[in-house]
């Protein structure tokens, strides 16, 4: 899987969930700010990852300081390449 | 006895027939039939009941996200009933954040769909890893309580009565006594059910479910007709919003219709059959409640759900208080049972027949029962002057229950 590929996946699957416009999707956008998210849905902001990357990241500390999509972005590719290296 | 008048000034549905209250009675008056067959049913062991009375022009999407996350159907039916009871009776937003506007919204249980796809997710592995954080909204009995009072910015008290079928009458009941009693001006009033194969079941399994019409849904439930076998489950909401006299005077609001007695009480002969001296004794305590004498009634708008001993049980009872000239009918027959939302749905039908002067029939009543021939059944429309009514809802469980209207004067 591509980098490319894995933030169009990110944000299909946050734009399903969270009911976002796909086109008004930036690495800048905020998720709390922009998006309106609170503290409910990034809990099941972790699952939609889960889910969509089969992994677990619920217990990750870098995953509490993610605020813009870029931060997703950034988190999951390198956690694939992270667990592509331990394979 | 109210220590203040209670009067209705708004009314929203959702029903078999659709969205508000207009499709509704346009349903009722033209003899129409909310039951359809439900294939699904058919792929249950042991389910022989195949039919159900489904809502209908449910527009979830108008919720926005933020709300709408934390509801299952029956939230979703209740908040948009809610929406069009507020806006009937013309409730500006700084009225439902003022504190004096409180909501008492009940269902039979929390979401029977949620519980279900959670404990489908659960058993496969034991694991939690996959829930999302809305589940329990979902499934918590207040569930549609809380979940209007979110959506439409309540800031009042928040009651969530849970009695089956008597659900939304004490819903009702409780709430106007709140008012009755000052402590709101006020109250979001009602309840709401999802369809689930649960709540059929549940009747099938003792036998109290309608499984002889499946290949014509139309023809039942069968309120009191010799031909009837038992209870078509249904969903939806009704919400009625109660407010004080004084306030809605005060304000200009369009006056539908007075609460003027509520009742209920406790059946312990039995948990699944009711008895007709006990469902009699609370018709008594709601004329008691609203001051009046039983001649004093136009009409019964019954609980009577097409059981063989409900139905029979609920006549003697109305031919022991009213006699044998008081118009019955029951609504069974167009709606299903749409059980936490049937009282409310019923109610709501009911503050329309006292406003428009007209008697809607119970359908599918082609021969009466000999067993039910002690009351006079409303077999057809009829116009007439109707100022007051009473309405009935009793529950598995024992719990019996009634309310008073009168046309406000």
């Amino acid at each position: 899987m591509t980098d490319q590929e894995i933030v169009a996946k990110i944000n299909s699957s946050l734009a399903e969930e969270f009911e976002y416009d796909l086109a008004a999707m930036t690495p800048e956008t905020t998720l709390f700010e922009d998006m309106g998210l609170d503290s409910l849905d990034v809990v099941d902001l972790v699952i939609v990852l889960e889910t969509a990357f089969s992994m677990k990241v619920r217990e990750e500390e870098a995953i509490r300081k993610i605020r813009t999509l870029g931060d997703i972005h950034d988190f999951v590719i390198a956690k694939k390449r992270q667990l592509e290296g331990d394979r | 006895m109210l220590l203040r008048r209670v009067v209705i000034t708004g009314v929203g549905t959702i029903s078999p027939f659709g969205r508000g209250v207009a499709s509704l009675m346009d349903g009722l008056l033209a003899g129409k039939s909310g039951v359809v067959e439900l294939p699904a049913l058919a792929e249950i062991t042991g389910m022989r009941t195949r039919v159900a009375a489904l809502a209908t022009g449910v527009e979830a999407m108008e919720i926005p996200r933020k709300f709408r996350r934390s509801m299952s159907n029956m939230s979703i039916f209740a908040t948009l009933a809610a929406q069009d009871a507020v806006a009937m009776a013309g409730l500006a937003p700084e009225q439902l954040g003022s504190g004096r506007l409180g909501v008492s919204i009940g269902s039979t249980t929390g979401s029977p769909q949620t519980m279900e796809e959670f404990f489908r997710e659960f058993n496969a592995d034991h694991s939690l890893e996959r829930m999302k954080s809305t589940l329990f909204f979902h499934i918590m009995n207040h569930s549609c309580a809380s979940n209007v009072a979110q959506a439409l910015g309540v800031t009042g008290r928040v009651l969530a009565p849970a009695a089956a079928c008597s659900t939304s009458t004490h819903a009702i009941g409780y709430g106007a006594e709140m008012i009755g009693l000052g402590k709101q001006d006020f109250m979001l009033c009602g309840g709401a059910d999802e369809f689930h194969p649960l709540t059929s079941g549940t009747f099938d399994i003792i036998n109290a479910a309608s499984a002889g019409f499946n290949d014509t849904p139309h023809q039942t439930p069968r309120p009191f007709d010799l031909r009837r076998d038992g209870i078509v489950c249904g969903e939806g909401s009704g919400i009625l919003l109660l407010e004080s006299l004084d306030s809605a005077l005060a304000r200009g609001a369009e006056i539908l219709a007075e609460l003027t007695g509520f009742a209920t009480n406790s059946d312990p002969g039995s948990i699944a059959n009711p008895d007709a001296a006990c469902i009699a004794q609370c018709m008594r305590l709601a004329l008691a409640d609203a001051g009046i004498e039983a001649g004093a009634v136009d009409y019964v708008n019954a609980h009577a759900t097409a059981t063989e001993q409900g139905d029979i049980a609920e006549c003697a009872a109305i031919a022991e208080v009213f006699g044998a000239d008081t118009p019955v009918s029951s609504l069974k027959g167009h709606l299903g049972h749409t059980m936490a939302a049937s009282g409310a749905l019923e109610l709501a039908a009911c503050v329309e027949m006292l406003r428009r002067g007209v008697l809607v029939p119970t359908l599918n009543l082609d021969e009466v029962d000999p067993a039910c021939a002690c009351v006079l059944h409303q077999r057809e429309v009829a116009q007439r002057r109707i100022d007051t009514l009473i309405k009935n809802n009793f529950a598995l469980g024992g719990v019996n229950s009634s309310i008073i209207l009168r046309r406000y004067v």
